[in-house]
């Protein structure tokens, strides 16, 4: 093969493949991106109910109920500003508790809570998801 | 004193590494005595940066509550191994051990590389050195291990519990020696473009080094995927966490850095190309380094808080980076080009893994990094496995497929019918072994079914080279690549399995009854207190039967750990042959009953054992090509 018909084709191929693969993650990322959402940020979005979707805030004092299966909890997840019923079944991380940071991946059903899949809480005393602590900050300065 | 002399070391660590790019600058120019010193310099700072880690790993130990870092991070009363190991369990100690390693993969270049040409040489360590100073000064000036506490407090703050765990004293060191490892491809790099000599001599001098990396980095990542396996309890082995991913994406660059070397060293092919990798593979190693350790993102990672240390890391980032490419970009033009192929042969299939790795690779980043970028605009976005198992899985088993007939090709010219011939053998396994899981095994999606039938391909398909060989006489890295290459399979046989047939449970249970999981009966038998030295914990018996087999027991416990005060969840794991049964302990469920979580994973074992084959046959490689270049080179390897 000539060189210039080899590095053509070599070319060809490369390209291929990226264009291939841009398109793959395009997709995904369109289909598979989860948005995330502060309480008050989703009472203005007007969310799709079945979108996947993380929420973070704080878990609201006095919120948390647990069904009696044993398994599934109901708590409240605020940012000082509005607030979002949540749903979620399963072991919540040893570091969940009321007035603690909380991420929650999931979806909002059709009556406006939010079923979570996963939840995720601050790793350790000192640490505040940042996105939380940006929306506090924010709606505490309104409150001002 | 032991804090004032370890700041001390760092210090003159830092006038050398300055003292030795200084040299190598001038060397590299022409005739000049500075050149001897180069070699001798690079072992001391290395020495002098060892002996700060070691006086502050003694601070550790002793528990010096007048140094602040230690008041942070250590606490009297944990185990030896923990007050160890927290000396990098923080922010400042593990950057101080990153450029600890730096230095000593510098050192290790000076005192071994014999191979490579000397002007070549001298450039290589010119340019560790520069690596170097932008680390010390970012150690320095926004870092300080050694800074004092006056007064000090009477008791330490201790270590993040998670981090409590004999995992801590081998992952970080072994994910470093891979991470910082690969800066040698990078400054190796650097020195061929500054000489523009690059050609097989070139490849073959850097080939050990970028596999010793490597080596470090497939056992880091592994170490560390069963470390979160069974420490976070919630029963996946990978999250496609940013962090996890900034351990992958250097391992991705340096494995298409390998293959690509290997054109380089065997066909003088792909010379701008495997540069390239160098330069993409330390630049992964610092893009994970920026994205850990800069605060950006919140994880048991991310130590930093502080986001003068971020720009910092950004702007290294930036002017390693940019510098590398810029250098790249004008010398490039001056690199001959390689010799050429054809489109069916050896060079070819290495250069479709390259492309395959490189398109995982930017899947991975763009993952990784989109939400960032999205997130400096203004919108918060997060990107999770559902994303990366589609867009990473994909061309990972295009991969797989090429991975198979890539070793049966012949270098230079091959035929394609001859080459179908070849691998027929294992398309046969691959189609049989479709064909067997669509018709026996439960429903499972598409990926893991295909999964499934190329592992059992590529398993068949990488011991195919040691086919009619006298297997004394094999060569090591032949081995070596046999190995890899089944580890892979078998990896990618354990994440099929585990992802297509896990069966999971989550039970609100009372004392004594029984749940049955998978082949296991599960018997809820008792919940006691237990205590160890800085915990104490709710401890679930649970008895699992198979069969008619007598019980084991196994132990998950919910521990509360005093300094700082945390609750985690340990697991219990009983491995079988055939998978795991994993427990959980989680918390009171009311009216007498506990929550648990069990999972029966047929086979998740493999997924670990494969990166242990993979490991181990790079070891092989490793130890071939080092022999090898001690006796007189013969022909084709």
């Amino acid at each position: 093969m000539k060189p210039k018909t080899q590095r053509l084709t070599l070319g060809l191929f490369a390209v291929a493949a990226i264009v291939a693969a841009a398109l793959l993650a395009l997709s995904a990322l369109k289909d598979q991106a989860a948005y995330y959402y502060t309480p008050s940020d989703a009472a203005k979005a007007h969310l799709q109910p079945g979108a996947a979707v993380r929420l973070g805030g704080m878990v609201e004092k006095g919120s948390l109920t647990r069904l009696p299966d044993g398994v599934t909890i109901r708590f409240v997840v605020t940012d000082g500003g509005a607030s979002v019923p949540v749903r979620f079944q399963g072991i919540v991380p040893a570091l969940f508790r009321e007035g603690s940071g909380v991420v929650a991946d999931g979806r909002f059903d059709a009556t406006g809570l939010f079923v979570a899949d996963t939840i995720l809480a601050k790793h350790d005393e000192r640490y505040m998801p940042p996105q939380v602590a940006g929306a506090m900050h924010k709606s505490k300065s309104l409150a001002k | 004193m032991i804090a004032e002399a370890g700041l001390a070391a760092l210090w003159l660590g830092a006038a050398l590494c300055a003292l030795q790019l200084f040299a190598a600058a001038i060397a590299v120019r022409g005739e000049s005595e500075l050149a001897a010193i180069v070699r001798p310099v690079a072992v001391a700072q290395a020495a002098l940066t060892a002996t700060a880690f070691a006086l502050l790993i003694w601070l550790f130990v002793r528990v010096d509550l007048s140094v602040l870092l230690v008041a942070q991070n250590d606490y009297s009363l944990k185990p030896f191994l923990y007050r160890f190991a927290a000396t990098w369990g923080n922010h400042e100690g593990s950057m101080l051990m990153w450029v600890t390693i730096l230095g000593l993969a510098g050192a290790a270049v000076a005192m071994f590389e014999r191979k490579l040409e000397t002007r070549t040489l001298l450039a290589t360590l010119g340019g560790q050195a520069v690596i170097g100073l932008g680390f010390y000064a970012f150690l320095l000036f926004a870092s300080n291990p050694f800074a004092r506490l006056d007064p000090p407090p009477a008791e330490g703050q201790g270590l993040n519990p998670l981090l409590q765990d004999p995992g801590l004293a081998f992952h970080p060191p072994t994910l470093y020696l891979g991470y910082v490892g690969l800066s040698v491809a990078f400054s190796f790099a650097i020195g061929a473009l500054v000489t523009r000599d690059v050609g097989p001599a070139f490849a073959k001098a850097m080939r050990p080094w970028v596999l010793g990396a490597w080596i470090f980095l497939t056992i880091g990542i592994t170490a560390g995927s069963y470390w979160a396996y069974y420490e976070l309890g919630w029963g996946g082995w990978w999250f496609w966490d940013p962090v996890e991913n900034a351990s992958l994406m250097p391992w991705l660059a340096a494995t298409a850095l390998l293959h690509s070397a290997t054109v380089l060293a065997t066909r003088d092919g792909l010379r701008a190309w495997t540069l390239m990798l160098a330069v993409v593979a330390f630049s992964m190693s610092m893009i994970g380094t920026f994205l850990v350790r800069s605060g950006i993102l919140t994880s048991v990672h991310a130590f930093a808080v502080d986001p003068r240390r971020g720009t910092f890391l950004l702007v290294l980032l930036f002017l390693y980076i940019g510098g590398a490419l810029a250098l790249f970009g004008a010398r490039v033009g001056t690199v001959r080009e390689g010799s050429r192929f054809d489109l069916v042969s050896r060079e070819a299939g290495l250069v479709a893994n390259n492309l395959l790795l490189s398109v995982i690779l930017g899947v991975v980043l763009i993952g990784t990094l989109y939400p960032l970028i999205a997130e400096a605009l203004g919108v918060k976005i997060s990107i999770g496995p559902p994303y990366f198992n589609l867009a990473a899985g994909v061309p990972a088993l295009v991969l797989v497929t090429v991975m198979a007939a890539g070793p049966l090709l012949r270098w230079r010219r091959d035929d394609g019918r001859m080459l179908l011939r070849r691998v027929a053998p294992a398309a046969t396994v691959a189609l049989l072994a479709l064909i067997l899981v669509t018709l026996f095994a439960p429903p499972i999606g598409l990926l893991p079914l295909l999964g499934l039938a190329l592992a059992a391909g590529l398993a068949l398909a990488s011991i195919a080279p040691l086919w009619r060989r006298n297997l004394l006489r094999t060569p090591l890295f032949t081995w070596g690549m046999v190995l890899a290459h089944l580890g892979v399979a078998v990896s990618l046989a354990g994440v099929a399995c585990d992802s297509s047939f896990t069966v999971e449970k989550l039970v609100a249970a009372r004392i004594g009854e029984t749940v049955a999981i998978g082949p296991y009966q599960v018997r809820f038998a008792g919940l006691d207190p237990v205590f160890g030295e800085d915990w104490q914990a709710l401890q679930a018996t649970l008895e699992a039967r198979r069969g008619s087999g007598g019980a084991l027991i196994l132990n998950p416990q919910a521990r509360t750990f005093w300094a700082p005060p945390t609750e985690t969840s340990e697991t219990a794991i009983h491995t079988a042959l055939d998978g795991q049964l994993y427990t959980v302990l989680g918390k009171q469920a009311g009216e007498g009953r506990w929550q648990l979580r069990l999972w029966w994973k047929p086979f998740v074992t493999l997924i670990w054992a494969g990166g242990a084959l993979i490991a181990i046959g790079g070891a092989l490689a490793l130890v071939g090509r080092v022999r090898r270049r001690h006796r007189p080179a013969r022909e084709g390897w």
